[in-house]
């Protein structure tokens, strides 16, 4: 397999194993390296790729679980949190600042949940998998992946809920 | 759209029962400037759905396409080399020297004749050795002269 094969296989879905990894390593550098680190295992093991039924899958997956280890030996120290530039051109300055606080808001409610609540939202609602799809990549079953997705979506709502009647922003 | 529809999906959404196209209608519906006043919590969270799929990894991956050296290589090739140079120093004698059935028996003759006549000229000086014996008399026969030597001093005196 040559270097730009590998890269048509890797491109679809490169951006939501980067996702991903910021979701649960919130900093984007350490994101970068995880996403980083994962395609280039997929690149050592190129000779199997043919044999993995859904490589997309197969590679968050092994993000998850990068990440997860990644969590486990940093857990004495402090992970950096970066915010994203986040550009809606349409707006007026005033209203852009305040969407970015309150998308802010909803980045900080977000790293408040579980991990794994959180790995459910960021498959469902940024990434759009079909539930079948995100079952198979963590390892669970369609109603704990239902009910998981529930709770976060309560959550999340509820704390923006509080946060919009007190006007907190 | 129907604010009542869109109650009934957030009810389900928050379920966990909507399926794609619903949340995708949703999204849409947040993201539009026409929210109902008392749904508008929601909107930072859809439109922080719609964002953050934006985000792109930009970084470069260094793939590396160079081939690892073969060491298995390096051996046939020492090996080849170490066969070269046997041969140049030693080339096969190809035009080595036959000894036929009649040279063998030729041989073997010679040998067994040099092998007779060295026996015999070992018996020969074995005989001979004999003549030391002459030599040891002629050591005695010397004293003869310290016998001499007082007469001619008393000859002389």
């Amino acid at each position: 397999m040559t270097q730009s094969e590998f890269l048509n296989i890797v491109t679809p879905f490169k951006d939501k194993v980067f996702r991903l990894a910021k979701r649960l390593l919130v900093s984007r550098e350490e994101a970068e390296d995880a996403t980083q680190e994962v395609l280039i295992k997929l690149w050592k093991n190129k000779a199997k790729i043919k044999d993995y039924k859904n490589i997309e899958a197969f590679s968050m997956t092994m993000t998850k679980n990068f990440c997860f280890d990644k969590l486990k030996s940093k857990q004495a120290q402090n992970l950096k949190i970066v915010h994203s530039n986040y550009q809606d051109h349409n707006v007026s300055l005033q209203k852009q600042l305040e969407i970015d606080d309150s998308l802010d808001w909803v980045g900080r409610i977000m790293e408040t949940l579980p991990q794994q609540q959180k790995m459910v939202v960021q498959l469902r609602d940024i990434e759009q998998y079909d539930f079948k799809e995100i079952a198979e990549m963590l390892d669970m079953n369609e109603t704990a992946i239902r009910v998981a997705l529930s709770r976060a979506r309560k959550t999340i709502r509820e704390k923006l809920t509080s946060t919009h009647n007190y006007g907190v922003k | 759209m129907a604010l009542n529809n869109i109650e009934n999906l957030l009810e389900k959404y928050e379920n966990g029962e909507t399926s794609l196209k619903e949340e995708q209608q949703l999204k849409d519906y947040f993201s539009s400037d026409t929210v109902a006043p008392h749904l508008e919590m929601y909107k930072p969270m859809f439109n922080y759905f719609l964002v953050n799929q934006e985000e792109q990894f930009t970084k470069q991956l260094p793939l590396q396409t160079k081939r690892v050296f073969n060491y298995k290589w390096l051996s046939v090739a020492a090996v080849a080399v170490l066969m070269v140079s046997i041969f140049i120093n030693n080339p096969l004698n190809l035009n080595a020297e036959t000894i036929s059935e009649s040279d063998k028996i030729e041989i073997n003759n010679a040998k067994e004749a040099l092998a007779i006549m060295s026996k015999h000229l070992n018996q020969g000086t074995a005989q001979v050795s004999y003549l030391g014996e002459i030599n040891k008399a002629s050591k005695q026969v010397d004293y003869l002269k310290e016998i001499t030597n007082p007469m001619d001093r008393l000859l002389k005196r």
